[in-house]
This record gives structure tokens, C-alpha cells and sequence, in this order.
């Protein structure tokens, strides 16, 4: 009967220990750009919303439970994690003279830019995306956005940025830069958009 | 103007072979950038050391040491960077670049874990979860850290 009860105690002190093991810690961190963001943390027996900086939970077998962090806790909790962040990708915008595949003049001493920043990195790739303004379908400006990018991503090539490390796609209309009305022609939305990462 | 016609839709065909080409060419789904001490890449069973440079496929498991590091840029720019003694799996990443739509789900399986989200996650709110052993966390397009231990 002792003995029973012994195990009994035992198996619900392992079985504590094995739950206790499944545990961690959240911490929601200040956004570069001031937007609002959100992480929804689930377990089991729970959720808890992380919505203000350093918003944070302890994940743990009772379910989550929210506290508040700080810069110093995740500092010393996260610091190698933190340091071993790649760069974050920097964005170029290339404007196109109206009706032409030709770069404006403005947008030409951009490209040397793009150009430093790719040899400063030292495994550089590069996103080039390509838009349209809002005249004409998804049919016709998804493949015209893409040409656009396709055309940027010929000059990187021609200028011994190597292929591989070149990705183009078209966004069409889907991204305005200037936000216009169906149907509306805007050169600022005749763009391409360039990640170096 | 049935030449201009003709012409567009010209264009709208080299336009889609293109396309095909690129994504073939991405058909890795990120790239190392940082990597510090212990780090290996394990995929299809095999193990490998990890160094900057190298490209990611789904499936794809990085493993640091207990002075290793390693952080990736994934193509949708989202950024992931572990700390030591940690195992990141990169389960499912599909994305489609034109319309931002898509599914990234990543599992912490121990240690730490940086996160910046990417433009699936800033487009639906839904696109992005990031699992523990114990938790799963939905990415409302944001920085955060989190921890998993053994």
C-alpha cells in the first residue's frame, strides 16, 4: 500500500519534471518601423496576445503566462541570438521615364548605390520587384511588372552580379505606391524595387 | 492596334517564360548569412557543416553548438537568427512572390530563437507560426524572441 502510494507520488513528480522540461520564454520586441504588430502565443491550456514592446510570456506546463521583459532580460537571455541576425535587407526604388524601358536619370545614380551596398555584403542576393500603375488588368500588368524587374535583373547580370543570386518577380498593380483609384496611370507606380540582402 | 495587341501579348508570353525561369532558380528558400562557430545543416538525413553563403530548402534543420550561431534570410525577408545549443526546422515555406500569399512554419525544437517577419506575414496574418515543443505562436508581422528549453 506504501509502496503503491510511493510510486504513485513518484510517477506525478517525473510526470512534473517532464512538463516542467517543455518550457521557454517570449518576448515581444520594439518594431523598427512603429507599426502594430502582434504575437499570439498557444498552449494547451491557453493563449495570451503579446501586443506592446517587450509584451512578454514564460511558456511553462500551466499554460502561458504574461509578464512584462525588458531590454536587459532579453539582452542576457537572447544576446547571441541577437548578434547572429543577418543584415536587414536595404530597398531601392528605380523610376522609368514614361512609355520606356529607360531607367530616369535620378534613378541611374541610384543603381551605383545598389551596386555598394551588394559588394559591401558578404553573401549578397537580391530581390527585384517590379509594379505597374493601376491602367489594365492583373493579366496584362502581372507579366509587364515582371518584364520590368526582368530588365533590372539583365543589367545586375551585365554588370557581374552572378545569376543565381538574382531573383525577379512582378507584383502588377497589387502594391501602389501612390494609392490611385482603378484604371488611374501614375509614374510613381511604374517602379521597380530592389532588396539587397 | 491589333499589332499593339499582339505585341503585349508577345511580351506577356516571354514575360511568363521568364517567370518560370525565376522560379526555378528560386526553388531554394533562403540563404545563410551569419554563421559562428558549431553550426551543421542537416537535410534528407545527411549532415553537413553550415556556412554563409549556403541556400535553404523546406525541411531543411539548422543545428548550433554551445558556442554556435546562425542567421538566415529567408526569400520573403523574413530574418531567423538561433543562438547556441539550439535546433531550428524549417518545416513548410511556400511563397508566392506576387501576391506575398503564402504558409512559413519553422519549429524551435530547443534554445533561442530571433525572429523578424517577412512580407507573407505583413501581408495575412496567418501566413507565419512559429512552433516550441510546447507552444505555438502566430505572427501578426513583427520582431520577437523566444526560447524553447530541453
Amino acid at each position: 500500500m506504501t509502496s503503491q502510494r510511493c510510486l504513485a507520488n513518484l510517477a506525478i513528480a517525473f510526470a512534473l519534471v517532464v512538463a516542467g522540461c517543455q518550457s521557454g520564454t517570449v518576448v515581444l520586441l520594439p518594431e523598427q518601423d512603429g507599426k502594430e504588430t502582434a504575437v499570439v502565443v498557444k498552449q494547451r491550456d491557453g493563449e495570451v496576445t503579446l501586443r506592446e514592446p517587450y509584451a512578454a510570456s514564460k511558456l511553462s506546463n500551466t499554460g502561458p503566462q504574461a509578464y512584462k521583459s525588458s531590454a536587459e532580460e532579453v539582452q542576457a537571455l537572447f544576446g547571441p541570438a541577437l548578434a547572429a541576425r543577418p543584415e536587414r535587407p536595404v530597398e531601392f526604388t528605380l523610376y522609368f521615364v514614361e512609355g520606356k524601358d529607360e531607367l530616369t536619370d535620378e534613378s541611374k545614380k541610384i543603381v551605383n548605390d545598389v551596386y555598394a551596398e551588394i559588394a559591401r555584403r558578404p553573401a549578397p542576393d537580391v530581390l527585384v520587384i517590379g509594379h505597374t500603375d493601376a491602367v489594365g488588368s492583373h493579366q496584362i500588368n502581372d507579366p509587364l511588372s515582371l518584364q520590368r524587374a526582368e530588365l533590372v535583373r539583365a543589367g545586375l547580370i551585365q554588370n557581374k552580379i552572378a545569376p543565381e543570386n538574382i531573383v525577379a518577380i512582378g507584383r502588377g498593380k497589387r502594391e501602389l505606391f501612390v494609392p490611385t483609384d482603378d484604371g488611374v496611370a501614375h509614374p510613381r507606380n511604374r517602379r521597380v524595387v530592389i532588396f539587397v540582402r | 492596334m491589333t499589332c499593339l495587341a499582339e505585341i503585349r501579348r508577345c511580351l506577356a508570353m516571354i514575360a511568363l517564360l521568364a517567370m518560370s525561369c525565376s522560379i526555378a532558380s528560386a526553388a531554394d528558400i533562403g540563404q545563410i548569412k551569419t554563421a559562428k562557430g558549431e553550426v551543421s545543416l542537416e537535410r534528407k538525413g545527411q549532415s553537413m557543416p553550415a556556412r554563409v553563403g549556403m541556400r535553404l530548402e523546406t525541411a531543411d534543420v539548422l543545428k548550433t553548438g554551445p558556442d554556435g550561431s546562425v542567421g538566415i534570410t529567408m526569400a520573403d525577408n523574413s530574418l531567423l537568427s538561433a543562438g547556441a545549443n539550439s535546433i531550428l526546422s524549417l518545416d513548410r515555406f511556400d511563397y508566392d512572390p506576387t501576391t506575398n500569399q503564402g504558409r512559413f512554419d519553422t519549429q524551435l525544437q530547443k534554445g533561442t530563437l530571433s525572429v523578424i517577419s517577412g512580407r507573407m506575414a505583413k501581408q495575412s496574418p496567418d501566413a507565419m507560426t512559429v512552433r516550441t515543443p510546447s507552444a505555438i505562436l502566430g505572427v501578426r508581422g513583427t520582431e520577437f524572441v523566444l526560447s524553447a528549453n530541453d
